[in-house]
């Protein structure tokens, strides 16, 4: 880094003044891609880098990274319950160790070790399953008892004082937490450099499709044609699926985080207890970063309320006693769209050309890369790709749900 | 938190109710309704922006499942009251 700095301050050549620039909408564009958040901008991303498709606009409301993936709590990892739900998170978290190197641009992933607690038999029989999946799958997974969870997070209080004493834990040494806006910039700016037009303040108004195939999407600032659309929003998903015409089976609730003030470094591994509905890392500016489960009733509403932060509180507090002066900085919320199996919806729709990468739930930061990645392929050869089978959309109607309930907000 | 007004004991705080999810008309128990038309009423959602007709159930209350009328935006609730057998269409699907 500081070599190239050198070497640019010697040729006097400088960096591009814009991470991506405001391009003139087109009237025509092979791919549009609605939403410009970490999945919306990975796959037009890869749509170039792996298939060389360049004229491909992505289209946001409001400035991209503005909904789910600047709002998530930024957690990594693929110890899922499912194998279909393993492999597919375990190539996410792969293309995220690579991220960094791949995208020029320093996203901050720190592998620092994923304790997910158990406090009932119940549970930790799950984790022993879920340990047992993942190692299968060859994941990094294994079940680890009180000693062990007290001496890789000396903080948490493993005695049997609290109403749910910790039991065990699910170890997962590869998960870890990364910078999630930089996620967004890194791929924002990789598209732009491989001429992608990112349309930020576009929002999509209408989409007109004929003999059931997508036709033309309208915008704020004008129409355009094209035959392949991707719906890859959260919160909206169900509203552009409705424009056309195209049902889901997605229903979206409110998801709350909040941090604290900035303490010294004393959590290094990431704590998240199903059976508390909690979970918390430290992040580098020393916040302790904290989310729980999605809020009781379905809203659109991103208000946090009180009756949040007094659960986590109390949850945090049964976890780590010593925390009690600790204030809380600030609080928000993200929308969720929850599917009925805890699975995304990828892939083909009954109207031609009209693609969705939606359903994201509670788990769809962590996997930006390989829905990316794999929506673009998909996009690019027309076939649906063997990892993205599992969440078609079509198995609603073919009764073949996935069911994964490893995913975050699931109590065991 | 919001106010939820229950039609049997007034208005309660949010955390004495459970929400039970939109409100969708359930198809005629008949085999001739097909297959697709049941997975449609069991898993596809409107998911509405704006006005959305809904179940709560009072459980910490008079343990009774109402219907209420709530803007999905702002969490405002319209109006609350009981489903009926005979409810007319115009009094389900006026928005």
């Amino acid at each position: 880094m500081s070599l190239k700095l050198i070497r640019q301050a010697i040729n006097g050549n400088r960096p591009p003044p814009r991470m991506w620039r405001r391009q003139p909408l087109k009237d025509r564009y092979d791919v549009v891609i609605i939403g410009g958040g970490a999945h919306g901008l990975a796959c037009a991303y890869y749509l170039a880098k792996d298939h060389g498709l360049t004229d491909v606009a992505v289209l946001d409301k409001s400035y991209i990274g503005s909904g789910g993936s600047g709002r998530n709590t930024t957690i990594i990892r693929s110890n899922y319950l499912t194998p279909e739900g393993v492999q597919f998170y375990d190539e996410s978290a792969k293309l995220y160790e690579q991220m960094s190197v791949e995208l020029d641009f320093n996203v901050m992933f720190s592998q620092r070790g994923h304790l997910t607690l158990a406090h009932t038999d119940n549970a930790v029989r799950t984790m022993r399953r879920r340990a047992e999946v993942n190692q299968l799958q060859g994941v990094d997974s294994r079940l680890i008892w009180p000693e062990e969870i007290k001496r890789l997070c000396p903080p948490i209080d493993v005695s049997q004082h609290p109403r749910y004493p910790i039991l065990a834990a699910l170890y997962h040494p590869p998960g870890g937490i990364i910078r999630h806006d930089a996620v967004v910039w890194g791929y924002a700016h990789q598209a732009d450099l491989s001429g992608i037009h990112i349309h930020q303040k576009t929002e999509v108004t209408g989409i007109n499709v004929k003999n059931s195939r997508v036709t033309e999407v309208k915008t704020s600032r004008g129409p355009i044609k094209t035959g392949i659309v991707l719906n890859a929003t959260a919160g909206w998903c169900t509203t552009i699926a409705d424009m056309a015409g195209v049902k889901l089976p997605v229903t979206t609730f409110p998801l709350q985080a909040c941090v604290t003030e900035p303490l010294k470094p004393f959590l290094d591994v990431i704590i998240v207890s199903g059976s508390l509905h909690v979970y918390v890392s430290q992040s580098d500016r020393g916040e302790l970063v904290m989310g729980a489960a999605v809020d009781p009733f379905a809203s659109y509403s991103v208000h946090g309320s009180l009756t949040f932060v007094e659960g986590i509180a109390g949850h945090m507090l049964e976890l780590f006693p010593s925390l009690h002066h600790v204030r809380v900085l600030r609080q928000w919320a993200g929308l969720c769209d929850m599917t009925p199996d805890y699975s995304p919806i990828m892939g083909f729709t009954p109207v031609e050309g009209f693609l969705v990468d939606v359903g994201w739930g509670t788990y769809g930061f962590k996997a930006s890369p390989v829905s990316g990645k794999r929506m673009a392929e998909l996009i690019a050869t027309g076939q649906t790709p063997d990892l993205l089978h599992p969440f078609r959309l079509a198995r609603f109607y073919e009764h073949d749900l996935v069911g994964e309930k490893g995913a975050a907000s699931v109590g065991h | 938190m919001i106010l939820i007004a229950c039609p049997n004991c007034g208005p309660r705080n949010e955390q004495e109710f459970r929400y039970g999810g939109e409100y969708n008309s359930r198809p005629p128990e008949s085999l001739a309704v097909p297959p697709d038309e049941w997975v449609d009423y069991i898993y596809m959602r409107a998911n509405k922006q704006g006005l959305q007709k809904e179940w709560w159930y009072h459980r910490a209350g008079c343990q009774l499942w109402f219907l209420a009328e709530r803007h999905t935006k702002t969490n405002v609730i319209e109006r609350t009251y009981y489903w009926r057998q005979n409810i007319t269409k115009s009094e389900l699907d006026q928005d």
